[in-house]
């Protein structure tokens, strides 16, 4: 077993509706920031796993996303792992 | 008949729903905690609004995931009605037993003011004690109840005749700005392919005594005993 650190970015499906991600893109229109095109807020979970390879830290963390992390019908997500070899996972 | 109300962490419209359903003749409403795993043999199911687990994740991901919901979906699966309102609605789309998604509103804002809606189906357990295209007055209050599905599933609800309410005008007319929450056609509360689950944003709970300015709310829990004391099947 290693520990993986692994970033799950979850956002709202491109073409939803997202009015957090508007209201920002407005209020860097009014800061002056001319030609932001389109701004979507979503979430970054960052977890600590411990698994054997950086196939199966991923794998476990695409389960998590479909059961939990991201719901379908609204929310894309992206999973990068990366290993963390500070730490000697049991 | 007995019919229970489900308390999740940060539920709280629970005691409104328990005091509504107590008000309605024929029925002793009961909770349950949502660490319980059995429904013990109750006739229907109320998942009341609020913010279960404080709406961390997304409004009712995790509640989904608590013990009862368990229960709560073989009880569904297997015929039994099911009321969610509001947050109840939002979990019943987590947990699959609902077609679709709850989004933010679009305006931002948590809205919380009398709404209008008509009543699309008389066919449910929920609304027989309507008429098709009465008009009721209900509160909404929720930040996240713009109601999404992709097409297929929109065309599905509709050909099914399963939108059961849509917000509406006073008079009954469709119109963008009597739709609160840009909801996908006007959806305000839809019901599962066995019409046994129903899922609403606004609370008829919050519209069964003259105090609280309506009544229209009585309806659903008393088509609901009606349902159930025929022992039919819609």
């Amino acid at each position: 077993m290693s520990r993986f650190n692994v970033e799950v970015r979850v956002i709202p499906r491109p073409g939803l509706l997202d009015p957090q991600g508007k209201a920002v893109q407005h209020a860097l229109d009014s800061l002056g920031y001319a030609g932001v095109e389109s701004v979507r807020v979503g979430k970054l979970l960052a977890l600590e796993l411990d698994a054997d390879d950086a196939s199966a830290a991923r794998a476990v963390a695409e389960e998590m996303c479909r059961k939990l992390l991201a719901n379908p019908v609204t929310e894309d997500f992206r999973i990068q792992v990366s290993k963390d070899d500070s730490v000697e996972a049991e | 008949m007995r019919i229970a109300v489900i308390t999740f962490p940060g539920s709280n419209c629970d005691h409104d729903c328990y005091r509504a359903l107590k008000l309605t003749d024929g029925v002793a409403p009961e909770f349950r905690w949502h660490r319980d795993t059995d429904l013990g043999g109750v006739d229907a199911v109320v998942l009341p609004g609020g913010f279960s687990y404080g709406d961390y994740l997304r409004a009712g991901a995790i509640a989904r995931f608590s013990p009862i919901m368990e229960a709560v979906g073989a009880f569904a699966r297997a015929g039994g009605p099911v009321v969610g309102i509001c947050n109840g609605f939002q979990v019943l789309c987590e947990s699959g037993l609902l077609p679709g998604a709850l989004l933010r509103n679009p305006s931002l804002r948590f809205q919380s003011y009398p709404v209008h809606i008509r009543v699309e189906t008389t066919a449910t357990p929920f609304t027989s004690q309507y008429r098709k295209g009465q008009v009721l007055q209900v509160p909404i209050a929720h930040g996240e109840g713009s109601y999404h599905a992709p097409p297929e599933v929109l065309a599905e609800l509709e050909g099914d005749d399963r939108i059961v309410f849509r917000y509406s005008t006073a008079d009954g007319g469709l119109a963008p700005e009597a739709n609160p929450n840009g909801s996908a056609h006007h959806i305000a509360g839809i019901v599962n392919e066995g019409r046994n689950v129903l899922g609403m944003m606004p609370h008829p709970e919050r519209a069964v005594e003259e105090l609280l300015g309506s009544t229209d709310g009585r309806g659903i829990f008393q088509s609901l005993v009606h349902h159930l004391s025929a022992g039919a099947t819609p």
